[in-house]
């Protein structure tokens, strides 16, 4: 493995992802990509008396299918990458008690997803492990508990609001074996162009997705058109098109992929009450291990770039007034030797 | 590891270099407006439906219990805040305030909701420290202005001696 550039990974032995598994809940299952998700429950409670448990059985579940698909006995497990958005990241901690994997906690926000897959893959690329997990989560409720109001509070949100997806998605990262491979990674830096609006995630977290990119293309001398895809994590209706045309406005050929969001992928934003469309540490995790890689795997996709969007705010800070620092890291999946295209090109 | 210098073909991207003021200006231009006008309209509609109610249930106390246009006052209020508290409870009263906005804040079938939402939310905190220390989360602020609002009006109706028929009115 090297370090390319400033800040990304490039595997010379790629690690696989050898498994995934998917939990979504009632909303998400009722958008386009319900099929690809594992497990869709249909209510938010999931027979649990709160919402902070109901998150936690969600990771749980992703967890165990996770295990399930590669066939793996989970004292396999080298370590455990994860986190969520719950303060002092709750969920994962309390659902990796029965996991009992050495355990490496993260926050990233909504690039949870994706920060913890980097890691994964790092851990394993550079042969620090031979099996790692990486999972995150999120709750409808218990974000809206948390971040904004009461769930049932009669508040009308902004066009621009954003709606947390309810989820968990897991996967198992592998020295080898069959399955997508992860061939670089970019760690993203800290951006805040001074948005304070918490209901206009979006926009906040738009430029650190175009300078994760940008740096992503600039360590790996890549272009746009290496990659089949190219998705940001929730940047959903409002930020979407502002990154697409800040990176325009830079000059990067965007136009020789295809440019997507998970957060507009998961739901339907016409018909789902969903305003600007899909949020969550979720949101990408989901569209990415359940979406994405069945695409790989049966060779509709050859190479994706996942730009995992996170707004490191916390109910306090805004209530300060301050503005929303935001983070992007960008993974590279791409088909692996035994998938059916085969002849990945690290 | 080894570490290599940046990409075969370095690009020539222009980096992120918009300073806040001009992003905040880009992201502004480009926000979903929201019409003024037809929010207005839906509020005026729900809070008319909502304040409809509440004179129909007045007219209810008056014939059916003979109570005079004051007293069915009480009762009507709290008929309204059950029927919030129950919409509330199955899950229906936000879905209607995503759609009226104002219209189902301001009545005082929005202080209720603002207030069982936060018990119902903190319930799994505990009755002490989850329901009781909850519940005016929201509604709190309500009743702090409200109060402090009603002490300044109250200042000035005493300095400017208006007012006064109350007592004779009541």
């Amino acid at each position: 493995m090297i370090l390319q550039g400033k800040r990304t990974w490039v595997y010379d032995k790629p690690p696989v992802i050898i498994a995934t598994g998917t939990v979504v809940g009632p909303d998400e299952g009722q958008g386009p990509l319900a099929a690809d998700f594992d497990l869709v429950h249909p209510d938010l409670e999931i027979g649990q008396p709160t919402w902070e448990k109901s998150e936690k059985i969600l990771m749980e579940q992703a967890t165990d299918i996770a295990l399930q698909h590669a066939n793996l006995s989970k004292d396999k497990l080298n370590f455990f990458v994860g986190g969520d958005l719950m303060n002092q990241i709750i969920s994962t901690s309390f659902a990796v008690r029965s996991l009992e994997a050495p355990y490496i906690g993260v926050f990233g926000a909504c690039s949870t997803s994706m920060e913890s897959l980097a890691i994964a893959s790092y851990l394993v690329g550079s042969g620090g492990a031979d099996y790692v997990m990486a999972a995150t989560c999120s709750h409808n409720c218990t974000v809206e508990k948390q971040f904004r109001y009461p769930t049932e509070y009669g508040s009308q949100k902004p066009p621009t609001a954003q709606y947390t997806v309810t989820g968990a998605g897991a996967s198992i990262v592998a020295k080898e074996g069959d399955g997508p491979v992860v061939t670089a990674a970019t760690v993203g830096k800290v951006m805040d162009l001074g948005i304070k609006d918490p209901f206009n995630m979006g926009a906040a977290m738009a430029p650190a997705a175009v300078d994760t990119i940008q740096g992503h293309f600039q360590d790996t001398g890549r272009e746009p058109g290496y990659y089949d895809l190219i998705v940001t994590g929730d940047l959903a209706g409002v930020g979407h098109p502002l990154a697409s045309e800040m990176l325009s406005r830079n000059g990067v050929p965007m136009e020789q992929t295809t440019f997507r969001d998970c957060g507009l992928m998961i739901f339907d934003v016409e018909k789902q009450k969903v305003q600007a469309g899909g949020s969550g540490c979720a949101c990408s995790a989901v569209v990415t291990y359940g979406h994405l890689l069945k695409r790989i795997r049966s060779g509709e996709l050859k190479r994706i770039l996942v730009v995992a969007t996170g707004a490191l705010l916390s109910p306090l800070s805004y209530q300060q007034g301050e503005s929303i620092p935001c983070i992007a890291h960008a993974v590279a999946i791409e088909a692996g030797n035994s998938g059916p295209q085969g002849g990945a090109q690290a | 590891m080894a570490v290599k210098g940046a990409g075969r073909g370095t690009k020539g991207y222009k980096p992120v270099s918009m300073s806040s003021k001009e992003y905040q200006a880009f992201a502004k231009a480009r926000e979903p407006s929201r019409s003024v006008l037809t929010n207005c309209l839906k509020a005026f509609l729900v809070g008319g439906i909502i304040c409809t109610i509440g004179q129909g249930l007045t007219q209810f106390f008056i014939t059916a219990f003979n109570m005079s246009s004051r007293d069915a006052g009480n009762p009507t209020v709290a008929v309204l805040i059950l029927l919030s508290v129950i919409l509330t409870s199955i899950g229906v009263y936000d879905k209607i305030a995503q759609w009226a906005g104002a219209g189902s804040a301001v009545p005082v079938t929005g202080f209720a909701n603002s207030m069982c939402s936060a018990a119902i939310e903190h319930r799994a905190e505990g009755l002490v420290l989850g329901v009781g220390a909850n519940m005016f989360k929201l509604a709190g602020s309500v009743v702090v202005f409200g109060v402090v609002a009603a002490f300044i009006v109250g200042i000035v109706y005493w300095l400017f001696g208006i007012g006064a028929w109350h007592d004779t009115a009541g």
